[in-house]
């Protein structure tokens, strides 16, 4: 392999957009880094297995050889630490763990190396390495398989750290952040495999830290994280019955956090609801409130509100998770709450409508895995 | 070894099918979710290591734990209703299948973060000669996690300090579907034990009594303060990584050859058994066996056929009960939840 080739400048030339999923299109994009530039390497735990990582590491060890996707030895500290080796070296390391439980064992390598150099060294060292981490939810995963650590990645300068959520920002971030000359940890929800959606073929990069807004609204800003921002859609839907227009943004990245686009929406809108995967306390949502309240505390005219997970480890049985994951039904309660409406018999009923009538452990009724 | 003994060896190895078994059938009709990796194929393993081992020693083990734990004599029916996530399992209902518990038989626990039992087992080892008792710490895991970290740091200071520990490798083989060629440089897992001086033996996983022999002896030095022990069990595991996995990534040939050849339920029983084989059951349980299952049968002690039916409707009651006891109880609630970790937020208002 030749790593001194050039790498081709391939930016933006997607073409036509075709339905797929977030595996297939990460999938797709994984196939485009690997191809566009042979310095690119995929390694990780089951990446060259029959389930490829969910389906998007599938046929990309035939298509590029043992060399540039492999699997590992349990290992992750070491690993990680010889992606970051490599990385200094001219090669771009994409690492997967099926479980962003799993990274936690690589903290050191994450933190005091690939978090520091470029800063550490007067820049002479960068660390092009994407970390893929998936994270669980439900199915009786418990509390080792199904965090969701975005804030722990995201205090630490030096990482970026990204969650999409639509296929067409699964392929596109992950495009951009395999070229991006920086670390970036790169969180998969494992329900956002399954979601559908128009992804353009080809080549294309979205850009890190900037949020994008899934639906217009003047009552409220609901600004969401990962799989949150489905629920977020959801709420919306329902409070539009009950006349309460709200506005949806998908923030896409936790680490840069696209402040600015929240404080434009919550001008036109005076309030604020956040809503995110991970634990309330010390959490993304409290960190965006935070920031918006400073910055815009004269366009508030509410107090701010966020839906969090409870600070507790995931749980396993069917039961408890049913209590544990906040849905459509808590974000457009707690809406409701901000924008002073009193809950009565219409805002019940629709509140009502919202709760899942599935165990709250699985996508959706018909789902059968994998997980 | 003494009839009764090996009588309560073959109890246990087949109720560890049969509890496994079900548990299948019961994750296929939705009642257990999640993970759930099972044992069949490598029960001679933890059956034979843990009756070699005292009521008071101690048990580390991973998320494959469920025959770890009822040999350790945690009842069939907490253990299935932790897998069915209910408030009367042995963790509460807030562990499940990978986390079993029982600090009573000193089962310390399942873990599901491979290469994280090391380090516990050592600390309980250091716990143990501190207080200088004749106890041990039993130390399970399989292939895939001896290329860990904790793994070589543990050993050393195991080694170092002198500690009460047997370090148990199930070596199945595979790390999911990666062949054990593939992930580790030395695929002899005990060599690796020898690099810091702790005594290692390569033993026939699918043979209960030859697990039971190899682990008495290692016992034995441990509890005369020689330091840790290692054992590598080689065997094999009849289904899927996890019921989530199809395991289509191993050739049917190697799992029709175990499954024919060397199942140890089949082994255990021939071994029990006191009739004479016939050249087909002898053929039946594979050829490497033969040595020791005529050994055993000569010497051994008298189990006939009628006995062995009486013990497996035993063993399918206690199964049945189980799945009842665990679908009729209550699952845990969000006030379980918050009082089984009631520590750090207590009284906060976090919305
Ligand atoms: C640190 C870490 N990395 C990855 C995983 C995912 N994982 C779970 S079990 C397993 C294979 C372990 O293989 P082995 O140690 O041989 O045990 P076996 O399952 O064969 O009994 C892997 C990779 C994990 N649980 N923890
Ligand atoms: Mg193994």
């Amino acid at each position: 392999m030749d790593i001194s080739m050039a790498t081709e400048p391939l930016i933006n030339v997607a073409a036509a957009a075709r339905e797929q999923t977030g595996a297939e299109a990460l999938n797709d994009a994984l196939a485009l880094c690997l191809q566009h530039d042979p310095t690119t390497l995929l390694i990780g735990e089951g990446v060259p297995d029959p389930k490829g990582i969910f389906g998007t590491t599938s046929g990309l060890r035939q298509r590029f050889g043992a060399q540039r996707v492999l699997d590992m030895p349990l290992a992750e500290n070491a690993l990680t630490g010889i992606c970051i080796g490599a990385a200094i070296s001219g090669l771009r390391p994409i690492m997967v763990h099926q479980r962003i439980d799993f990274a936690l064992l690589a903290m050191d390598q994450l933190i005091n190396n690939a978090a520091k150099w470029r800063y550490m060294f007067g820049g002479q060292a960068r660390v092009p390495l994407v970390v893929r981490c998936i994270v669980g939810r439900g199915w009786g995963q418990g509390p080792q398989h199904a965090q969701s650590l975005q804030s722990l990645f995201a205090h630490i300068p030096g990482l970026k750290v990204v969650m999409p959520v639509f296929p067409d920002d699964a392929k596109g971030l992950l495009c951009a952040a395999v070229a991006d000359d920086d670390p970036v940890i790169f969180i998969e929800h494992r329900w956002l495999h399954t979601l559908r959606g128009d992804v353009p073929s080809g080549y294309f990069e979205t850009p890190l830290g900037k949020a994008r807004r899934r639906r217009e609204g003047r009552d409220i800003t609901l600004a969401a994280f990962s799989y949150m921002t489905l629920e977020a859609l959801g709420a919306a839907r329902a409070l539009a019955r009950l006349g309460i227009e709200a506005e949806v943004i998908d923030m896409r990245s936790v680490s840069p956090l696209d402040v600015p686009a929240v404080l434009r929406s919550v001008a036109r809108t005076g309030r604020l609801l956040v809503a995110d995967t991970g634990h309330q306390s010390f959490g993304v949502a409290a960190e965006l409130i935070a920031r918006v309240t400073r910055q815009g505390f004269d366009q508030l005219c509410a107090a701010p509100a966020s839906v969090a997970l409870p600070d507790l480890p995931c749980p396993t049985a069917h039961a408890w998770a049913g209590h544990y994951y906040p849905t459509a039904a808590h974000i457009a309660e707690q809406a409701l709450r901000v924008c002073g409406v009193h809950i009565g018999e219409a805002q019940r009923h629709e509140l009502d409508k919202l709760r899942p009538d599935t165990p709250a452990d699985i996508p959706n009724p018909d789902y059968r895995g994998p997980f | 070894m003494e009839s009764d003994a090996l009588k309560k060896m073959l109890r246990d190895i087949l109720l560890a099918r049969a509890f496994e078994e079900r548990a299948a059938q019961e994750y296929a009709q939705g009642n257990i979710a999640g993970f759930l990796h099972l044992y069949p194929g490598e029960e001679a393993v933890g059956v034979g290591v843990l009756h070699a081992a005292e009521p008071a020693d101690y048990v580390v083990s991973t998320y494959r734990e469920h025959v770890h734990a009822l040999v350790r004599g945690v009842p069939a029916r907490v253990v299935m209703a932790e897998l069915f996530g209910r408030k009367t399992g042995c963790s509460g209902g807030m562990g499940g299948s990978m986390h079993l518990f029982d600090r009573e038989r000193r089962f310390m626990g399942g873990y599901a973060i491979v290469g994280e039992t090391f380090p516990v087992a050592t600390g309980i080892g250091y716990a143990i000669a501190m207080r200088e008792l004749p106890e041990a710490v039993i130390c399970f895991f399989g292939d895939g996690a001896v290329n860990q970290g904790t793994f070589h740091e543990s050993l050393n200071m195991a080694a170092l300090w002198k500690l009460p520990v047997l370090f148990v490798c199930e070596n199945n083989h595979y790390q999911i579907g990666t062949e054990i060629h593939r992930h580790s440089a030395v695929a002899e897992v005990y060599k690796r034990a020898c690099g810091y001086r702790i005594p290692a033996r390569r033993v026939n996983g699918m043979d209960v009594l030859a697990v039971h022999r190899a682990t008495a002896e290692a016992l034995r030095q441990v509890r005369a303060g020689n330091g840790p022990q290692f054992l590598e069990c080689e065997t094999y595991r009849f289904r899927g990584h996890s019921m989530a996995d199809p395991g289509s990534y191993r050739p049917k040939v190697e799992l029709q050859a175990f499954e024919k050849g060397e199942d140890p339920v089949k082994i255990a029983i021939a071994e029990t058994v006191a009739t004479y084989p016939s050249a087909e059951q002898i053929a039946a349980v594979g050829s490497d066996n033969i040595d020791n299952l005529m050994g055993s049968l000569h010497s051994g002690g008298h189990f006939p056929p009628e006995h062995l039916d009486a013990m497996q409707a035993a063993i399918a009651a206690e199964v049945e009960e189980a799945v009842r006891f665990a679908s009729d109880s209550p699952e845990p609630t969000l006030a379980d939840a918050e009082a089984a970790l009631d520590c750090n937020r207590h009284g906060e208002v976090l919305i």
